[in-house]
């Protein structure tokens, strides 16, 4: 049997009238990076606070590595890092001095504390805004920053609450890339987001929530192979041999090739993509060009809409506390 | 949005050092936790040294008004009401400061820097009792401060050395006895506004509503009644007692009992709060 990083049974949160989290249950395997996806007020954050020992779980339990959260919660917290959906660190303070005083707070020495935080500026490349108060930070600095508050010393267990809400393409990528460096180094990272491609790139499983329950679970390609097939997308050279193309795409695939409005493209539905390699090869003895030939996977925007009747949002809306 | 996504040009430093494992110590000792924090509240005075105007400029300019606009009228002359008031503005200004800290606890928890606070192995009310400590030292620049300018303008306490300290100190200890009120309405408010407003409410019956500014003989009845019970009365009362050298041990004790009241009640509500806080 494989250990368990988080198991949650049946999680319940709720704010008055507002069940925010209605029975969640996870089970997340050590070293591997699990996605929450979900639209705003899914109940993501409320869970990861569950999680966090930050709320008491109105029903259901949680353990993190064997620990409750309630009942153990001071072991939790002695095996997790948190970095929450705002940028829980002191705005008045410089990068330094948040990084030495959560250092400080996690027990190491004054000297180590100093060594640790020039260490990670350095890395994070924050050094040129070591002693800029936090507030003056770009978007993508602040994360950063926030990130490293959470691996001073290297958790267990990490949970990213929408690490890379509100980042551009540049400094989500360099975010990402510390999480997979944390993998590597055998954390376990909980992360939620509503990028539906965040989830695809770094999840090895993933949950979709919506209105505080998970209405599926599974990995990024399971979900997609829940949806719907792959399909096939290629656009000849010359528009003339499109009847010849589409004959050979129906025999060599078995299916009904679409035509598209695009001059010289054909789309068709494709159950097993090894197919695909012998219709290039019929395609090449026949003499039909290729100017660009695909399968394509479906999004994770259409399970998202498969799954939930309703679209992934990602507006600008306020994100509340839910 | 297509399935291939391009990651930007990966910093290997980044990569290396997330992946080296840098192993968890102990956590740190109940004292050392809250002094590290209160350690950060000293480092945000520095930052924005705007936050002490109300325990720097705020005495000064009640003391100058104070003693110029109604010296004469009260006491027949400056320099006699300077000597009657001086202890007075030095109790209001600590215990106006001290509602800082329910504002400062209420804009913390609303940044989400609690919520890593309470998510460190670190003992349960060491953010708290870090950001009393730190308040500490505004009150002890609100008493320098008070002192300083009244001696300046001619305030000299009756006092030896001994009693003005213990009067100060006494000030200090009522102040952290009764920034658990205002911790309190920090945890439990919705936004800094309303904690400033409500404690606001609360600080003028306190403060102006007592004998600080005037001799209460000349009030009426009903007001009197709340003048002599407001414990903020009875530490005026046993600081002017200890800084004419005269100590009053019945004003005293009554302050310290208010202070002990004040922390029995608003100590485990603060307490409870703090925990449940969401």
């Amino acid at each position: 049997m494989t250990t368990l990083a988080i198991e949650a049974h049946g999680l319940v949160k709720t704010f008055g009238e507002n069940r925010a989290v209605d029975g969640v249950d996870l089970a997340v395997r050590a070293g591997t990076v699990y996605g929450v996806l979900g639209p705003n007020g899914a109940g993501k954050t409320t869970t990861v606070r569950m999680l966090t020992t930050l709320l008491r779980p109105d029903g259901g339990s949680a353990r993190v590595l064997g620990h409750d959260v309630v009942d153990d919660a001071d072991q939790v917290r002695r095996l997790i890092g948190l970095t929450g959906q705002y940028a829980s660190v002191d705005e008045d303070l410089t990068g330094t001095e948040n990084l030495v005083l959560q250092s400080r707070l996690v027990g190491l020495s004054r000297s180590q504390s100093k060594r640790r935080a020039a260490e990670l500026l350095e890395s994070f490349d924050l050094t040129e805004a070591a002693n800029r108060p936090v507030k003056h930070f770009s978007g993508g600095m602040r994360r950063r920053i926030d990130l490293a508050a959470s691996i001073v010393v290297t958790p267990d267990v990490l949970f990213l609450d929408e690490p890379t809400t509100g980042l551009d393409p540049r400094s989500r990528g360099q975010v990402w890339d510390i999480v997979r460096g944390l993998v590597a180094g055998g954390t376990t990272v909980l992360l939620t987001t509503q990028y539906l491609d965040e989830a695809d790139q770094l999840a090895d499983r993933i949950a979709v929530i919506d209105r505080g329950t998970v209405i599926a679970e599974g990995t990024s390609a399971d979900l997609k192979a829940s949806v719907g097939r792959s399909s096939l997308h290629l656009r000849l050279a010359d528009e003339a041999q499109r009847d010849l193309a589409e004959r050979l795409v129906a025999q060599t695939l078995d299916t009904m090739p679409h035509r598209t409005p695009e001059a010289g493209v054909i789309t068709a539905p494709v159950a097993d993509p090894d197919l695909v390699a012998d219709l290039m090869i019929r395609l090449r003895a026949e003499g039909v060009g290729i100017d660009e030939i695909g399968v394509q996977r479906p999004s994770l925007d259409e399970v998202f809409l498969a799954l939930t009747g309703h679209a992934a949002e990602d507006d600008d809306t306020e994100r509340t506390a839910a | 949005m297509t399935a291939t996504t391009e990651v930007p040009a990966v910093e290997r430093p980044v990569r290396s050092i997330a992946a080296a494992r840098v192993d968890r110590p102990q956590p740190p000792s109940p004292l050392s936790a809250s002094l590290t924090l209160g350690w950060r509240s000293v480092l945000k005075i520095r930052r924005i040294p705007e936050q002490l105007f109300d325990v720097t400029l705020q005495p000064v300019i009640f003391i100058v008004m104070f003693v110029y606009l109604f010296g004469g009228a009260v006491s027949g002359s400056t320099t006699e009401y300077l000597q009657f008031v001086l202890p007075g503005i030095l109790v209001q200004t600590v215990v106006m400061a001290s509602l800082y800290t329910g504002i400062s606890l209420n804009t913390d928890i609303g940044k989400g820097i609690f919520d890593r606070f309470r998510s460190l192995p670190i003992w349960r009310p060491a953010a708290l009792l870090g950001a009393l400590l730190a308040d500490g030292i505004r009150y002890v620049v609100a008493g320098v401060v008070c002192l300083g300018v009244g001696m300046a303008m001619g305030f000299r306490p009756d006092g030896n050395m001994l009693e003005v300290l213990a009067a100060c100190l006494l000030v200090l200890v009522f102040a952290f006895s009764l920034s658990w009120i205002f911790a309190f309405l920090g945890l439990v408010m919705r936004s800094a506004g309303a904690v400033q407003g409500v404690s606001m409410l609360a600080m003028f019956p306190l403060t102006f509503a007592s004998n600080v500014f005037v001799d209460p003989s000349t009030m009426p009845g009903w007001l009197r009644s709340w003048v002599d019970v407001n414990p903020v009365s009875q530490l005026v009362t046993a600081v002017r007692g200890l800084m004419a050298g005269a100590p009053d041990a019945g004003a005293i004790g009554w302050s310290l009992f208010g202070c002990a009241v004040l922390v029995a009640v608003f100590g485990p509500l603060t307490m409870r709060a703090y925990r449940r806080k969401a």
